[in-house]
């Protein structure tokens, strides 16, 4: 939004001080509906709201197929019941110590596969060779399920930290690897032939032009890597852990409290959807001008 | 490719006689040399022997029908080529040792970097040993933004400039380079009629200002004819020097004027249409 709004203040300066024989052809891309005079109150404000309307009305269902036994409340509580029960953990502590060393488990597993992915991509994307030799390896590893790694994870690592630290980068590196790796080796071949010309070198030619014309792309990993990590701490956390929501879900099924479980999913959703929303933001600041 | 450099040390009679008189043309030291350049693409040659000197501050149009090979001379006059047979050398330095370093280009398209802003993409122009971020090649970048008429807009970026705007910051950015010849190819093709005959004007305001030596790729022959104080044909399969016009006519010109006009016919004659 506010990139959008800068470019028409400067296009319009640009027409009023335009060198008369350019003001035909400078405007030619502020010539949208949205240029009018606008007024102040503007409906497209609300919209982001719209998204609510849909989950809204869903909790109002669940409550009434819960209220009416359509669905016995140990199957499926009432969303009251679900929200009690967080609510309750949250005001015993115990629900933040789970939150907490999940989010840490995300963000160094996230980082590191970050940090590995855009080692990997970057070579990859550079040159050839190192392609030939590590693409189709890892193209085939990207195949393999999240819960095949947790036994021979288990095995290497023990169930300590290391391991479900270790899981989660292996799920945030391919998204990663596979975008930057793609996006370095499709930069644009007229804009390498300028930073040949005007003699930039090899550092000079990555820095002001490959990685910036690819960073797009290194945001789009990032932002699958997010995701596929919050898939992997399920993994990891269901299967080996005394803490986390994860292991909330886990605990919740031994313990026959599916107001637990529908807790912990609901959880998963929140955190997953406002880690994407802050990657998404920061890709928009970034790419967005 | 490596056979070329044996299979054409000679050069055909047919060409020298094109070859002398561009030669002549010239003074004796040119700035920009080619001699019996032949490039090859695989099985298809596109330049075989072409010769052409252009003398220090000459203003050198190479007019011909497309797929004679104009782009491919100015690709290898500015080291993007190095691949060919013959001899080309900028400054008296073989482009292929580095002799591109002395020459700037300003492409068909803008091609600027479109998430930095003017000055940057300006700033991309200038020499490896000069410090972007100091004060004099700031100074010198915002110079060369106002010589182009580009002043107030330092800090726009590409999606915010018309076409011919752009291809004016590519214009300043080939002059940042500071280059012994600049080379222009087509770079006024994209545009329509009125602002063509604006940024042809405006070259010419800069090359007058500036003195840079240029070489002007085109297939518009009343560009070539207004712009340039010499004119050289391309033609044939594969491309070679059909033949080289002088245009004797002091500026500024008039784009009606009669001597002008006859000219334009000499060497639309010569192109064979």
């Amino acid at each position: 939004m506010a990139a959008d709004t800068r470019r028409e203040s400067d296009v319009s300066r640009e027409s009023d001080s335009g060198t008369g024989s350019e003001a035909g052809g400078s405007v030619h891309r502020s010539e949208s509906p949205s240029l009018g005079p606008v007024p102040l109150p503007s409906p497209d404000r609300f919209r982001p709201l719209l998204g609510l309307l849909v989950p809204i009305g869903l909790v109002v269902v669940w409550h009434f197929l819960v209220a009416t036994g359509v669905f016995a409340a140990y199957q499926l509580p009432a969303p009251l019941r679900v929200a009690e029960t967080l609510y309750g953990m949250a005001a015993s502590g115990e629900l933040w110590d789970h939150v907490a060393i999940t989010l840490q488990r995300v963000a160094l597993g996230a980082g590191l596969g970050i940090i590995v992915g855009t080692v990997f991509g970057t070579l990859t994307g550079l040159s050839r060779t190192a392609s030939d030799l590590l693409d189709p390896l890892l193209q085939s590893l990207k195949n393999i399920p999240s819960l095949a790694w947790v036994p021979l994870f288990l095995l290497w690592f023990g169930i300590g930290e290391t391991a479900k630290v270790l899981l989660i980068a292996v799920g945030a590196f391919f998204p990663v690897y596979l975008n930057l790796s793609t996006g370095i080796a499709a930069v644009d071949e007229e804009l390498l032939e300028v930073a040949e010309v005007y003699d930039l070198g090899r550092v000079e030619s990555l820095r002001r032009v490959v990685f910036p014309a690819a960073l797009p792309d290194l945001l789009v990993g990032i932002r699958g890597g997010v995701g596929l990590a919050w898939m992997f701490v399920v993994a990891a956390e269901l299967i080996a852990a005394s803490q986390g929501i994860g292991f909330l879900l886990s605990d919740g099924r031994a313990l026959a409290r599916p107001d637990i479980i529908v807790g912990s999913i609901l959880l998963f959703a929140f955190l997953g959807n406002c880690s994407d929303v802050a990657v998404k933001e920061v890709r928009d600041r970034v790419v967005g001008r | 490719m490596s056979s070329d450099a044996d299979a054409d040390s000679t050069t055909p009679t047919g060409e020298a006689d094109a070859a002398g008189s561009a030669a002549a043309a010239s003074d004796a030291d040119p700035v920009l040399a080619v001699e019996g350049l032949r490039k090859r693409y695989d099985d298809t040659v596109a330049l075989d022997g072409v010769d052409l000197a252009v003398a220090d501050g000459e203003f050198v149009a190479v007019v011909g029908p497309s797929g004679c090979g104009k782009s491919t001379l100015l690709r290898v006059l500015s080291g993007l080529e190095p691949e060919f047979a013959g001899r080309v050398t900028v400054d008296g330095t073989d482009v292929r040792d580095g002799g591109s370093d002395a020459v700037g280009m300003v492409f068909q398209e803008p091609r600027l970097l479109d998430w930095a802003d003017v000055r940057e993409n300006v700033a991309v122009g200038l020499p490896a040993d000069v410090d972007p971020e100091s004060p004099a090649a700031r100074e010198r970048v915002d110079e060369l933004i106002e010589t182009v008429g580009l002043d107030g807009f330092a800090e726009s970026h590409p999606d915010q400039l018309s076409g011919g705007m752009a291809q004016r910051v590519s214009l300043a950015r080939g002059l940042a380079y500071d280059p012994s010849v600049l080379l222009l190819d087509e770079p006024f093709s994209a545009l329509d009629r009125l602002t063509k005959a604006d940024q042809q004007d405006h070259l010419l305001d800069v090359w007058e200002e500036r003195g840079t030596t240029v070489v002007l790729v085109t297939h518009d022959v009343e560009e070539a004819v207004y712009l340039a104080d010499r004119v050289v044909v391309l033609g044939g399969q594969p491309g070679t020097v059909e033949s080289v016009i002088d245009v004797d006519i002091d500026r500024p010109r008039e784009r009606a004027d009669a001597d002008l006009v006859a000219l334009r016919r000499e060497v639309t004659e010569s192109l064979g249409r």
